[in-house]
């Protein structure tokens, strides 16, 4: 098999269907006016052979008018079909870019997206508003299904992973304090851990990923089903019809989870201590008793509603900026996970720091 | 003379730096079946993505009633709301409602009819797309051109003056759609809506259209208007013949 030029002329020649190249650089041919494609005693050939000429005839056949002598009948249809609107020089929408320039780029993204998510955050605040005023459109229904879906049926999950933290809690923690034989203290720091911080974290991350995620892709499918166009040509807001029951429902589900969440937590710690450790139930509830405070339950419930915000918040902000195909529901809603998380724990930062600074 | 229900004033459209068509300049006559016509890919549902006000024009204006829909009225946005029903390709039903609510919806959040009223409605304008009873079924429990027709009941529920139809073929069989542009022009006459359709179904485009723009995508811009029939018989241009003809007059001249 051979191609050879010429003069004007390209002839193929031999079995295609072994792998050939070209023996000549394209832009010494690109010059020419037109070029023609000869057949020179082709032997055998396949479509896989009339897609390595088409790569490389078409990029000529912008410039060059191309023609085909002799080729067999299908091979030159299969061509001329696909060489007969010359390709268009489609620049990729991403230049090129450097180091500091990417990175700064990045930073541009993120102030932008922070002031993007601030303004979905101020939308829904007016959207409360809107309910109160009584001026909303509110389905009731979607409130319950959501409140339906972010209560009763989040208790078992939220209930089996609080108790095996306790448990985690209690057994790495009583491993510890045995070489002081402060075993213990084991209930107090399963107490402090599980009402301050953990059970509302634990509650945080298992709801990001369980409802967070089912708002967006919900969300994002109606994007994709042009839903979301239909309630913006009905003048009905998105926020108000779509973000609102979910947020509601997730606001007032969070403070009892985190609830539940405590109290598994320190029941699962009790298993270990009682079970395990041999400390007596009697003592354990003592210590537990003792060491439990109001306020570090207060905050560990505040950290809950501001958990159950940013879910909220994520899920419905990153579903209504879906794209409209498959994929960008995959990735609004990895994003609605991914973004939850992170905020948690800036919001966790955030108030801990606020803590600190009240004394509490 | 009738006054235009829309008026289009050298209108670009397209998408950030993406221009897809320029200069577009036309009017659509108030009850009057009006077609947006073109080959694949040359820009009819931006169009009317830009005409219902989901995507901004790049520049010039779009008139509704003589006000610019870009502008910030409240009366303007609440008629755009209420007396513009769009059915998009989809039917763009809620998914997650029955088509009873799906219907209501709009009622609900514009009228002040009691919830006996708005039930009588709801079924009434089911019965007369032709799904009498179906109240209770979900989109997912019915068929591609029964949620079309769905689709075509919500956008009728509060009786707007203009409804807007993205490719309401596409995607029935021959017979479902010939059954949707009867219901087109029934609509059209009886309630005299003012109807917008995007399709590039040649027979369907003869059936309804009294007046239509042929989007050229060679050169961007709009290159013919009138009623399809007279431009069959009188063609401005060959891209317009051959798109009329499927291509035949092509074949025929070569
Ligand atoms: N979201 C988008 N972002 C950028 N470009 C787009 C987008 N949607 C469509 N386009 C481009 O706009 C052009 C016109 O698309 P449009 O969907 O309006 O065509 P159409 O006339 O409706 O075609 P068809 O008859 O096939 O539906 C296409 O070239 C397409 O590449
Ligand atoms: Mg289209």
């Amino acid at each position: 098999m051979s191609v050879d030029i010429d003069g004007q002329d390209i002839v193929l020649s031999g079995d295609l269907t072994k792998k050939f190249s070209i023996p000549i650089a394209i832009e010494s041919l690109r010059k020419r006016k037109y070029l023609i494609v000869k057949n020179g005693g082709i032997s055998n050939w396949n479509q896989e052979s009339v897609v390595t000429l088409y790569s490389w005839l078409s990029q000529l056949s912008a410039s060059t008018n191309l023609q085909m002598k002799g080729l067999p009948d299908e091979m030159s249809c299969l061509l001329r079909l696909a060489l007969e609107k010359p390709q268009k020089n489609i620049q990729s929408n991403l230049p090129k870019e450097g180091l500091l320039e990417r990175w700064g780029t990045k930073g541009i993204v993120l102030a932008h997206s922070i002031k993007l998510g601030v303004g979905f955050f101020v939308k829904m605040i007016g959207a409360w508003e809107q309910q109160i005023t009584g001026k909303s459109v509110y389905r009731k229904k979607d409130f319950w299904l959501s409140l339906e879906d972010c209560g009763p049926k989040a208790v078992m999950i939220v209930s089996l992973i609080s108790f095996m933290v306790g448990l985690i809690l209690a057994f790495v923690g009583a491993l510890q304090l045995k070489t002081f034989g402060a075993q213990v203290y084991v209930a107090s720091l399963v107490t402090i851990g599980m009402v301050r911080i953990m059970g509302a974290v634990m509650t945080g991350i298992i709801m990001a990923g369980r409802t967070g995620s089912s708002y967006a892709a919900t969300i994002g499918t109606m994007q994709v089903n042009e839903e979301l166009d239909a309630l913006r040509t009905m003048g009905i807001s998105r926020v108000d019809f779509l973000g609102l029951p979910r947020t509601n429902a997730l606001l007032l589900s969070m403070p009892i989870l985190v609830l539940i969440s405590d109290f598994m937590g320190i029941l699962g710690g009790c298993f270990v201590c009682v079970f395990l450790w041999e400390i007596p139930l009697s003592e354990y509830v003592r210590y537990c008793t003792m060491s439990f405070s109001l306020a570090n339950f207060l905050v560990g419930i505040f950290h809950g509603l501001v958990f159950g915000l940013v879910i909220a918040l994520c899920g419905c902000y990153f579903g209504m900026t879906c794209g409209r195909n498959a994929e960008s529901v995959g990735k609004a809603t990895t994003n609605a996970v991914v973004y939850s998380i992170v905020w948690m724990i800036v919001m966790t930062g955030i108030i801990t720091l606020i803590c600190e600074g009240l004394g509490i | 003379m009738i006054s235009p229900i829309i008026k289009v004033q050298n209108l670009s459209i397209g998408y950030g730096d993406n221009v897809i068509m320029n200069k577009l300049c036309f009017e659509i006559k108030r009850g009057d079946i009006f077609i947006i016509m073109g080959g694949s890919g040359c820009g009819k549902s931006t169009l009317l993505r830009t005409l219902i006000g989901l995507l901004p024009a790049l520049s010039g204006r779009i008139l509704i009633n003589g006000i610019d829909i870009m502008s910030n009225n409240a009366k303007q946005k609440e008629f755009l709301a209420t007396q513009c029903g769009v059915l998009y390709q989809s039917g763009a039903l809620f998914s997650s409602m029955n088509l009873f609510e799906n219907i209501s919806l709009p009622l609900e959040q514009y009228t002040s009819y009691s919830p006996e009223k708005i039930r009588e409605i709801v079924k009434f304008k089911l019965a007369l797309v032709g799904l009498a009873g179906f109240e209770h079924f979900y989109p997912s429990e019915i068929s591609g051109g029964m949620r079309k027709r769905a689709g075509l009941a919500r956008a009728l529920a509060l009786d707007p003056e203009i409804v807007f139809f993205d490719e309401p073929s596409a995607g029935l069989d021959p017979v479902s759609s010939k059954h949707l542009d009867d219901l087109i022009l029934e609509i059209n006459k009886i309630l005299g809506t003012t109807i917008i359709v995007v399709t590039h179904e040649l027979s369907s485009l003869f059936n309804i259209g009294k007046d239509s723009i042929f989007l050229d995508s060679s050169i961007k811009t709009l290159s013919a208007k009138g009623n399809p029939k007279d431009l069959l018989k009188n063609p401005p241009n060959n891209r317009v013949l051959s798109f009329l003809t499927r291509g035949v007059s092509d074949e025929e001249r070569s």
